[in-house]
């Protein structure tokens, strides 16, 4: 698959439900504290024509902010190297999809974490603080693929909402 | 990344002056909070009615607060909006805090 091919499932949907969907569009930043807020910023601004109530947008924003500190903490973990972090996000009969593609590191192992729910049966001192990002992404988005692309770090994913929502 | 205080019916209540609790602010919130619940009555209410979001790191900062504050006393947290009540029920974490939708509701339900 690569990284700039769209993927199909367009073919089947008439003129009159394509042209009511959102066109697809690009945000681009660059890593840093502010890189995913920046970013959610323009994506949300970009998606207001759907109209989105408030728990799919929370959703929405979960799932990317999520995704986006991952490449800002393990893909760029040098804050004096930063680098581009681009986001695609098209609009479909089955949710919005949203392709991440960065220049830092490679994901371990060339695959994303298992996303398994944090432990909190525990004793209060052992309370978790992290590692609930991929198990919030896994829990809230479809589809999830990773694939590394020579320097490029690609991750794709499903956000199943606004199936029926069309441009306004 | 603001936090307001103030005591009232014996309960310390700190308030969040912002829209989000998220990677980029999550340290800084951490840090006030320490600040902010030093000391002070036993149960610390944290108001979040103006947060709209939180992500993994504002979770993890939060639960971070409430190590800080101890097993003795006590950490609530109250006016809870959709995506953070969200959060909270996705990751279990609602089994761990005393939620309340608002602060008016946890200062009743709290109160002796």
């Amino acid at each position: 698959m690569n990284c700039a091919s769209e993927q199909n499932g367009l073919s089947s949907q008439s003129d009159a439900s394509q042209n009511a969907r959102l066109p697809s569009f690009n945000v681009a930043v660059t890593s840093g504290t502010f890189a995913a807020r920046e970013a959610i910023g323009m994506l949300m601004e970009k998606l207001s024509p759907l109209q989105l109530d408030i728990e799919e947008s929370g959703t929405f924003e979960l799932v990317v902010a999520e995704a986006l500190n991952n490449v800002v903490e393990h893909g760029y973990p040098d804050p004096a190297n930063c680098g581009p972090i681009k986001i695609n996000c098209t609009h479909k009969s089955n949710g919005l999809h949203v392709h991440i593609v960065d220049q830092g590191l490679p994901m371990p192992d060339g695959k994303t974490p298992l996303g398994l729910a944090a432990e909190v049966d525990v004793d209060f001192m052992d309370m978790p603080e992290g590692g609930f990002g991929w198990f919030l992404i896994k829990d809230l988005a479809k589809d999830v693929q990773y694939e590394r692309q020579g320097d490029k770090n690609c991750l794709r994913l499903r956000v199943a909402i606004a199936m029926n929502a069309t441009a306004h | 990344m603001e936090l307001s205080s103030r005591t009232e019916n014996s309960f310390k209540i700190v308030s969040v002056q912002g829209s989000r609790i998220d990677a980029a602010v999550a340290i800084e919130f951490k840090d006030a909070m320490r600040a902010q619940s030093d000391g002070g009555p036993d149960t610390v209410i944290l108001d979040l009615s103006e947060v709209e979001f939180i992500d993994s790191s504002g979770l993890g900062a939060i639960v971070a607060a409430m190590k800080h504050i101890g097993p003795d006393r006590t950490l609530a947290l109250a006016g809870l909006t959709p995506t953070v009540d969200k959060v909270f029920r996705l990751t279990r974490m609602d089994s761990v805090f005393s939620l309340f939708s608002t602060l008016e509701g946890a200062l009743d339900e709290l109160r002796v």
